[in-house]
């Protein structure tokens, strides 16, 4: 459960006297594909007081500064990428809940496909050690043996 | 005085477990059956020893009684009655008193089942579950004691966190408890199975009811603490990939495919190496999510307090039960023969698919929880991992897993023919496209992702569906197209195929309303009394904004009137701020309204002087069936326990009365 993150919001709240909530009427901007494009990428952006709590969820005046940092960038003409590794630039990589793809985090990224690839090959061999499920053909002394069985009903 | 024969009682439970321990395994080697026999009124004695402790806890809550250390830092007078009780495992403490309670049930279910157990499996399951108790139980009264004094008494409690003041604490960790803890016992037997060497449909089938409670009540528990999130949180989100939630999402995903591996144990007497690697799994990663809550590795409102000396004793436990037992499984797995040949494609194959993309959704997982953490200490680099990680790599690993659903059910055991399957699958393939194209136009320029999850659903409920159907039609000369027939059959299927379906058919609901989420709208504004904020089809209308209080809060309530688009009445909601005094928190309250399985979501913001205030109106289209379709699934698993063949079990040996002379049949 996620009671955590309502007691960042909850700290925050108590901490001050006017309490915010998330995105604000106010930073909203006016043209509704850009700020398409801000709520995206305030989803991807940590809140560095939180829990694992996005920008674009958290109370924290600080995820409101990062916010407005967004909106203030992607106003400014910048892209989706040049407004993350702005951010990314000031805060660190420990901002972006999704790691980049690079040697540290190699093994992250990577983990799911190897155990997925590693079963599958695991699973392989083993089959093809069992050999074939068909039904064997029974051997004469086999027959024989059910013959003589049968015979004695 | 009553506390303290609470602690003395919890002290003779953990005596208690010793016995337990000991005398059976001792039997076991010596072959005693009377002594053997000693680890059920062991087991029984330490429950009950443990109920009495809790009711002693309780009892001091109930009564606000605040010479006791813990009470004073987690009730106040004022609290409402009912958070009085959910207080007393609203707490570290009594939380893992909670903990040792459900772990005794189990023992104490597990040595009065009368179930085909075989004496000595059952004795060796019986010492395992008195280990586990007995280091809990020590664990307890070393470091977290629940009965300390406090002299002078105060006259007044801190009160409990008001977020945790709801009725969701009351249920949440109860399930979710009896859900992690319930997987000690297929745990224990795994154990008991090593350590005799020997394992077969027997054990499977002395297993798979456990495996099952355990899995419904994990289910309920964390569809509860996802609704719990939902409606508390106050942006209407359901899952957060949150490294608590996490933790108990790896025990689900690995029972889920212990439950599957039991199946194909049972029937077919395959997979046995495996099935004993993820009953030792599972509750393994159960161990892990309480160390990872508990320790307070990663700080949060379930650490309740962190303490060193805590994280470092459930570590060692950790470290205990996970090194141990992979250690005896290492040892003592070769000595498990292997049966049940099958071909790859047959419904064993599709259980040992549906194992892979479970085993490799629950290691996605575990490395995105626990990956920061090993990074940050090794080399001192910060990195996050949050939900876009999990979904770039669980979801299509759940992909997949949900394609094969249907698809493994219509296939035989030992020898399926992709093609047969195919189709009689054919039906759903093509209602789901429909229904998912369907989808895709009545919303053209929405979420791509929207449609086809949709699509999948479909093609998973129609799926559970068709394996009813086809199992009541019959296959081969018994076939019958009658609807009596049809009708018949079906009310006379085991009830673990009707489990299977509900199961199934809930997993294909719960899609739905993931998918559906992809149209849920959000509306935000100041407004004041006499404005209106929309999402989606409906608009608020702000009545007013007032003061309101209840027993221990005081309120900003804004009173909202529900409206469709079209100007039509639906209701009225409130959402308001309240302040504890207690604590001195602000705690948001949401406003909900559910019109049908859909619902409106309302959310107070910032309250101006003015008396305007901030409002975040979200409409989440289907979003009930999210947790509907998790509660269809724990039916499902209910429904399977009352199996017939698990009531009835292997036939018992009738004690040997000597026969009279003349009854002696003749040759």
């Amino acid at each position: 459960m996620t009671a955590r993150r309502l007691a960042c919001g909850a700290l925050a709240l108590s901490l001050l006297t006017t309490s915010a909530l998330a995105v604000q009427p106010d930073e909203v901007l006016s043209d509704p594909k850009l700020e398409l494009r801000a709520r995206d990428i305030s989803s991807g952006l940590r809140c560095l007081v939180c829990q694992n709590q996005s920008i674009d969820d958290s109370d924290a005046p600080l995820a409101k500064d990062l916010r407005l940092i967004v909106r203030e960038r992607l106003k400014a003409g910048d892209d989706d990428r040049q407004v993350q590794d702005y951010v990314v630039g000031r805060y660190g990589e420990y901002v972006l809940l999704r790691p980049v793809l690079a040697l540290h985090t190699l093994l992250l990224w990577l983990t799911p496909i190897a155990v997925l690839g590693l079963g599958a090959f695991g699973i392989w061999r083993l089959a093809r050690n069992r050999k074939s499920t068909a039904p064997q053909r029974l051997t004469a002394a086999e027959e024989a043996e059910i013959a003589a069985l049968t015979r004695r009903d | 005085m009553l506390i303290e024969v609470g602690h003395f009682a919890l002290s003779l439970a953990l005596a208690l477990s010793l016995v337990q321990i000991v005398i059976p395994i001792w039997a076991a080697r010596s072959g005693d059956s009377a002594m053997r026999a000693v680890a059920t009124p062991a087991a029984l004695g330490a429950f009950g020893c443990i109920l009495f402790s809790f009711a002693a806890l309780t009892y001091a809550h109930a009564t606000s009684d605040f010479s006791v250390q813990n009470v004073v830092e987690n009730s106040h007078t004022t609290k409402p009655f009912i958070y009085k009780i959910s207080g007393v495992w609203g707490n570290h403490e009594g939380s893992m008193l909670l903990w040792v309670l459900i772990l005794a049930l189990f023992g104490a279910l597990v040595a009065v089942a009368k179930d085909s157990v075989p004496a000595v499996l059952r004795a060796n399951t019986l010492a395992v579950q008195g280990l586990i108790t007995f280091v809990f139980v020590l664990f307890i009264i070393t470091t977290s004691n629940p009965f300390n004094r406090v002299n002078p008494a105060p006259l007044e409690g801190n009160d409990l966190n008001p977020l945790l003041q709801d009725f969701g604490l009351a249920v949440h960790p109860p399930l979710l408890y009896v859900g992690y803890v319930g997987f000690s016992i297929t745990f224990a037997f795994a154990i008991a199975a090593l350590i005799e060497g020997r394992i077969d449909a027997v054990w499977a089938r002395a297993v798979r009811p456990w495996t099952l409670t355990a899995w419904s009540f994990l289910t309920l528990g964390i569809a509860m603490g996802s609704y719990w999130a939902y409606y508390e949180l106050g942006w209407g989100g359901w899952w957060f990939w949150d490294p608590v939630e996490n933790a108990s999402l790896m025990p689900w995903l690995a029972g889920t495919a212990l439950l599957h591996s039991t199946v194909v144990m049972e029937k077919r007497d395959a997979l046995k190496v495996w099935t004993v690697l993820l009953a030792i799994l599972t509750f393994s990663l159960s161990l892990l999510g309480t160390f990872i809550v508990r320790s307070g590795v990663l700080t949060s409102v379930h650490t309740f307090a962190t303490d060193p000396t805590r994280g470092v004793f459930i570590l060692g436990i950790l470290v205990l039960f996970v090194g141990g037992s992979f250690s005896l499984f290492a040892w003592r797995a070769p000595l498990l023969r292997q049966g049940g040949l099958f071909a790859p494609i047959s419904r064993e194959g599709a259980l040992v698919m549906n194992n892979l993309f479970l085993a490799a959704g629950c290691a996605t997982v575990f490395v995105g929880t626990l990956y920061p953490l090993l990074l940050e200490s090794l080399t001192g680099e910060k990195i996050s991992v949050g939900p876009p990680f999990f979904n770039y790599t669980f979801v299509p690993i759940a992909i997949p897993l949900l394609l094969i659903v249907p698809f493994g059910q219509t296939l035989a055991w030992k020898r399926g023919d992709v093609h047969a399957a195919s189709q009689r699958l054919f039906a759903a393939l093509g209602f789901a496209l429909v229904i998912g194209l369907i989808a895709m136009a009545m919303t053209w320029g929405g979420p791509a992702m929207a449609p086809i999850g949709i699509g999948l659903g479909a093609y998973l409920l129609i799926g559970a569906g068709l394996e009813i159907v086809s199992r009541a039609r019959g296959y081969g000369n018994s076939r019958s197209s009658k609807p009596a027939v049809i009708l018949r059959r079906a009310a006379g299927l085991p009830r673990s195929a009707w489990g299977t379906a509900f199961a199934h058919a809930g997993v294909g609901i719960v899609v739905l309303g993931i998918a559906a989420q992809g149209w849920a709208t959000e509306g935000l504004a100041v407004i004041k009394p006499g404005q209106s904020v929309a999402s989606g089809p409906y608009s608020a209308t702000l009545d007013r904004v007032g003061p309101r209080s209840g027993e221990n809060y005081e309120e900003t309530t804004g009173f909202l009137t529900i409206r469709t688009t079209g100007g039509d009445y639906v209701g009225t909601v409130e959402t308001g701020k309240r302040f504890y005094p207690s604590r001195r928190m602000t705690v948001t309250e949401s406003g909900l309204m559910t019109i049908g399985v859909s619902q409106v979501y309302a959310s107070i913001g910032e309250v101006m002087p003015d008396g305007s205030i901030g409002l975040r109106l979200y409409y989440k289209p289907l979003v009930l069936l999210i947790w509907l379709g998790a509660v269809l699934m724990a039916l499902g698993g209910a429904v399977s326990i009352t199996d017939r063949r698990m009531r009835v079990g292997a036939p018992a040996r009738a004690k040997s009365k000597p026969l009279p002379p003349s009854a002696v049949p003749a040759e």
